[in-house]
């Protein structure tokens, strides 16, 4: 189970650091990331393996959502389904 | 890796845009319930909805979490009360009662099915029911109520007609003092549809599964949001498409919450209904729809030719994306509960006759209106009879809400609050319908009937 996280908001240091380590303390892991920051915003989605994760998914979202608030940066986590039903065939 | 930029249009949908899923509706059968005994009846009614929607609210939110997709509301509708009503007898107040118990138990935000079908004529039962509406829309808060009454297939029953025309002004009247939002909870039908998921009309048909999940989804912000951002040259061709895809997209949303969610709770997935469904919030109106593809202000000359294009578009976006379609599906043009129609009907730009013009062409009728507190019950009834005749003609679903707003007049505000909005009250036209609709007896079943 796969879930998609994007993050997005004026650049500074340390974001990618937050987020990955949000995600290591979850235990969820990080298959790929794309990243870009065009002017200041900073723009990243990373694809993550939500399958062995150590807490329900809706505690890991509110914990990201938390992060973001406390970042000044807007964070989501959906699941991978939502995209590829959307967007595929 | 799913593409950078269908990411962020997901993202920037539900975000900006107010794309979400408007309801879960759960379908419960009660034809299992019915007793002889009313006490006995009302008391299997709210044991069997608690039963089968224990957990809807929560598998609601859950998903609602995992997805990232809002889930407005999650709703019930049951089988038509006067169903059961006819078996037991006594008063129907009760069942309003019992049904409004289980909501509140169940923690949901409406329930509907508070209902009667009598297109063709009425049935031990009916009568009762019907008789008690109003009652039983005052002393409840979540449930909802409809009144079938008329089809293609069997004309209209003007008896009923007439008779709706008083309860609406009823349920105004004995709810005055709360901006008569009785009549707000009742919709009276021409062809209802057995799966809608959209209050305040939903209800559970006989021929429906004993349990069943239908999803409503919503996204007008969406599909203004994907026009706006069109060039201004796109040819009317080129505006149909680009609706098309959009409309692609929200329902492929809605396939996807419908399934899973009908798999958490293991009950078969109806339906997805495949309409636009407004808010009264900003950006999320189907008459700023109309105003981008070129009208000045809905209402206007043309609105009637540019719903119809949009209503068409989403359909055929919307049926690829699921595997099965039912309810409503067309856009709704409900006033009170739509930014862009409020401000429309306040300005003079939209009448209640242009109105019924474009409830020809869309879903689904003259809905939320607010009309001035004295006009007669005969001319709601007329009002009633004309949205009937061109359901009944056409082969579609038309519905009557109309709030008269006692004690207040045309150009006056009606506040309801939440969903369903606030909205102007709009002037009708009050020559007397009195002979026409005291006449009584049945309009046959029109020449469109015959297709055997």
């Amino acid at each position: 189970m796969r879930a998609v996280l994007t993050v997005i908001g004026k650049d500074h240091v340390g974001i990618l650091s937050k987020v990955a380590n949000q995600c290591a303390e979850s235990n969820a892991n990080i298959i790929e990331v794309t990243q870009t920051v065009l002017q200041d915003l900073f723009c990243m989605i990373m694809m993550i393996d939500i399958s062995e994760v150590n807490c329900e998914m809706s505690e890991l979202v509110y914990q990201m959502n938390r992060l973001g608030e406390e970042s000044g940066l807007s964070i989501h986590v959906m699941h991978e389904d939502v995209f590829n039903s959307m967007h595929r065939i | 890796m799913i593409n950078t930029s269908d990411v962020l249009e997901t993202i920037h949908m539900i975000q900006d845009q107010n794309l979400d899923i408007r309801t879960i509706t759960m379908g419960i059968s009660l034809l299992d319930c019915a007793d002889g005994d009313l006490s006995r009846s009302c008391e299997k009614v709210y044991q069997k909805v608690t039963r089968c929607a224990r957990d809807l609210v929560k598998t609601g939110e859950a998903l609602e979490m995992e997805y990232g997709v809002p889930i407005i509301n999650k709703r019930i509708s049951v089988t038509p009360i006067a169903m059961l009503a006819a078996a037991s007898g006594g008063d129907p107040v009760q069942y309003a009662l019992a049904l409004e118990r289980a909501a509140c138990e169940v923690g949901v935000n409406f329930i509907g099915g508070f209902s009667a079908l009598v297109h063709k004529g009425f049935a031990a039962g009916d009568e009762a029911l019907i008789n008690a509406i109003p009652e039983a829309l005052k002393r409840t808060d979540h449930v909802c109520s409809s009144v079938n009454i008329g089809s293609t297939k069997t004309g209209i029953n003007l008896d009923a007609v007439r008779m709706m025309g008083r309860v609406v002004r009823r349920c105004a009247e004995i709810t005055a003092d709360n901006n008569c939002f009785a009549a707000a909870k009742l919709v009276v039908f021409c062809n209802a549809p057995e799966d809608n998921p959209f209050m305040a009309g939903a209800f559970h048909g006989a021929g429906e599964p004993d349990c069943v999940i239908n999803v409503g989804v919503s996204g007008p912000g969406v599909v203004r949001a994907a026009l706006a951002a069109a060039p201004d040259d796109l040819d009317i061709t080129g505006v149909a498409e680009l609706i098309k895809k959009t409309a692609f997209k929200i329902t492929r949303m809605g396939q996807l919450i419908g399934t899973e969610a009908s798999r958490r709770l293991g009950v078969p997935f109806g339906i997805v209904d495949l309409s636009l469904a407004p808010t009264p919030a900003v950006g999320d109106s189907v008459a700023h729809i109309i105003e981008e593809i070129g009208i000045e202000k809905c209402g206007g000359c043309g609105t009637t030719a540019a719903l119809a294009l949009l209503n068409d578009a989403v359909k055929k976006g919307g049926v690829m994306a699921s595997s099965s379609v039912g309810g409503l599906s067309g856009a709704f043009i409900p006033v009170s509960e739509d930014a862009g129609m409020i401000d429309a009907a306040r300005c003079g730009a939209l009448s209640i006759e242009k109105l019924e013009a474009m409830t020809a062409v869309c879903s689904v009728g003259l809905d939320m209106i607010a009309i001035p507190g004295d006009t007669p019950a005969e001319v709601i009834a007329a009002i009633i009879a004309d949205e009937a005749a061109i359901g009944m003609v056409n082969s579609k679903t038309t519905a009557v809400r109309v709030i008269p707003a006692v004690g207040r007049k045309a150009g006056e505000e009606l506040e309801f609050g939440g969903l369903f909005g606030s909205g102007p009250i709009m002037k009708v036209n009050t020559f007397s319908p009195a002979r026409f609709i005291n006449r009584g007896g049945r309009i046959p079943a029109p020449l469109q009937s015959l297709k055997n």
